[in-house]
């Protein structure tokens, strides 16, 4: 059973005062009911990702109170990428025809922090201050840059390319474009990345409209098939955020085992895909991304920035709404605004942002603490 | 002051020079630290104690600029000092993540020795220690 998008929504992603995650979610659902054209009774099934939000699945107060079976989802940055698989193996199971998959979230300003033992990770390794997400990003492109001769100026490209979108999309919580001086003179977080590298957990939704693909025409002319939605964690030889050690052995990480999975699924490669949702928890992580799921070789990334074909107007799109860099992180809504931002874009209604020449496949990819990463595959 | 350290099984240091106390699986041989009672590579429960080489290689590094937030318990505000961290490659047996002693100068590949290091002053006055890799 093959399954397509009909609806999207989203709250915009910023910092919104005393409006709630759950009234954000509530948005979000209406926005992409809206845009399937159906009702909420219509409804048959729903997956709620969040971190903050203990029982995102409340927001049926909002909605309605139709008993359907709403499941709550956390799985650490690739929650909205699990939702969005959940939700989307339940129609290819057969189990239920049409469904919803919403992400919200409501994060304070500054890096995540939390128990470092709910990790499987000994006290001390987080009162020594080791427990944190920032520090483990600042390593991995450092020892990327230094393996595979990558410049902090292309880091600083990326950041003010992604911010560039983000000035064009209505729904991003950074709007407003910053030079590459300003970004490299910011100031020093972790080595290489200086602050303005660095996206910011804050607050937002986006709901997701799943049917089964052959019923997608009663509801839109412009179904999107998902035609991938991959999740993986990390094998052991990874380089992995929060790992007070590693074995010798090295191995690939789950962004990789998750985006390979996802291809072999779609039963297309990575040439075959024209817009591109990366996760840029900082500028290196886009970096590092763009080759571990497939658009380039290691290094490659160097002559790509400086040639600008990671730009809406270039040969591999990649963040066009801007990216975490300019929209933040509300963990539960991520994933999901990365395939609005696909769906836009493949239905032509992407504005002032749209790729040109009617990009037929795009791709999103999420990934995080502990080791988690979810890719989806989308074409029209 | 007394000096204590900051977990009570993670090094030796009180005589002698210092090392981290890890494990090694008797099934398959992988080396963990800190301790662990399971085998994340074969699923074994018979770990031995292990005690790691003091020399390494650094295999990544970066900087720690800003303060952590809590579970963080080290100096804050004015008291706050950037410390390195980084992996240290030790021996062909184990990487471990650790403080570094400088945040300047830091290569990969260069060589890497342990040492004890003063971490806070806790509540009863003692001088919390730590372990970190200086260059030698
Ligand atoms: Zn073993």
């Amino acid at each position: 059973m093959d399954v397509a998008i009909v609806g999207v929504g989203l709250h915009p992603f910023g910092r919104f005062g005393e409006v709630t995650g759950i009234d954000m979610g509530a948005v979000a659902i209406r926005r992409a009911l809206a845009d399937a054209g159906i009702e909420w009774r219509d409804i048959q099934f729903a997956f709620a990702g969040s971190y903050e939000i203990d029982n995102p699945d409340a927001v049926v107060a909002l909605m309605g109170l139709t008993g359907i079976p709403f499941t709550n989802v956390y799985n650490g940055c690739a929650t909205a990428g699990s939702v969005l698989a959940l939700a989307a193996d339940t129609i290819r199971l057969g189990k239920h025809d049409l469904g919803i998959a919403v992400g919200m979230d409501k994060h304070l300003p500054g890096a995540f922090s939390s128990d470092p033992r709910l990790y499987a990770c000994p006290s001390w390794y987080g009162e020594l201050g080791q427990f944190l997400t920032p520090k483990f990003f600042g390593m991995k492109i450092n020892k990327y840059m230094h393996d595979h001769g990558v410049s902090s100026a292309t880091l600083a490209k990326v950041v003010a390319k992604n911010l560039r979108n983000g000035a064009l999309n209505p729904n991003a919580f950074r709007r407003k474009p910053l030079s590459e001086e300003a970004i490299l003179g910011s100031r020093m977080l972790n080595y290489p990345l200086t602050q303005y590298m660095f996206c910011s957990p804050d607050e937002g939704a986006a709901a997701v409209i799943l049917c089964r693909a052959d019923q997608a025409h009663r509801y839109t002319d412009k179904p999107i098939y998902l035609r991938a939605s991959e999740v993986r964690t990390r094998r052991l030889g990874a380089f992995e955020v929060h790992s007070p050690w590693l074995p010798i052995e090295e191995t690939a990480g789950p962004t990789v085992d998750a985006s390979r999975a996802a291809f072999e699924a779609a039963g297309i490669g990575p040439e075959d895909v024209d817009v591109i949702q990366l996760q840029d928890t900082d500028a290196g992580a886009e970096v590092i991304h763009l080759a571990e799921n497939g658009f380039c070789a290691d290094g490659d990334q160097e002559a790509l920035v400086a040639d600008g074909e990671l730009e809406i107007d270039g040969r591999l799109p990649v963040n066009t709404d801007g990216g975490l860099l300019a929209n933040g992180e509300p963990i539960g809504a991520s994933g999901l605004r990365q395939v609005h931002e696909v769906v836009l874009q493949l239905r032509g209604e992407a504005g002032d942002r749209q790729v040109p020449g009617e990009p037929k496949v795009g791709y999103t990819q999420l990934y995080g603490a502990p080791g988690v990463a979810g890719v989806s595959i989308l074409s029209r | 002051m007394k000096r204590v350290p900051v977990a009570d099984d993670i090094l030796t240091w009180e005589t002698g020079d210092p090392q981290l106390i890890g494990s090694r699986c008797k099934q398959c041989a992988i080396v963990t630290f800190p301790a662990q009672e399971s085998c994340p590579r074969c699923a074994s429960t018979e770990m031995a104690q292990h005690l790691l080489p003091r020399r390494g290689r650094l295999w990544a590094w970066t900087t720690q600029e800003f303060p952590p937030p809590p579970p963080y318990a080290g100096p804050t505000g004015d008291a706050f000092v950037p410390f390195g961290v980084g992996y240290v490659e030790l021996g062909d047996e184990v990487r471990v993540e650790a403080r570094l002693t400088q945040t300047e100068g830091l290569e990969i590949g260069m060589d890497m020795e342990l040492e004890v290091v003063p971490f806070r002053t806790d509540d009863d006055g003692n001088e919390v220690v730590t372990f970190a890799f200086r260059p030698l």
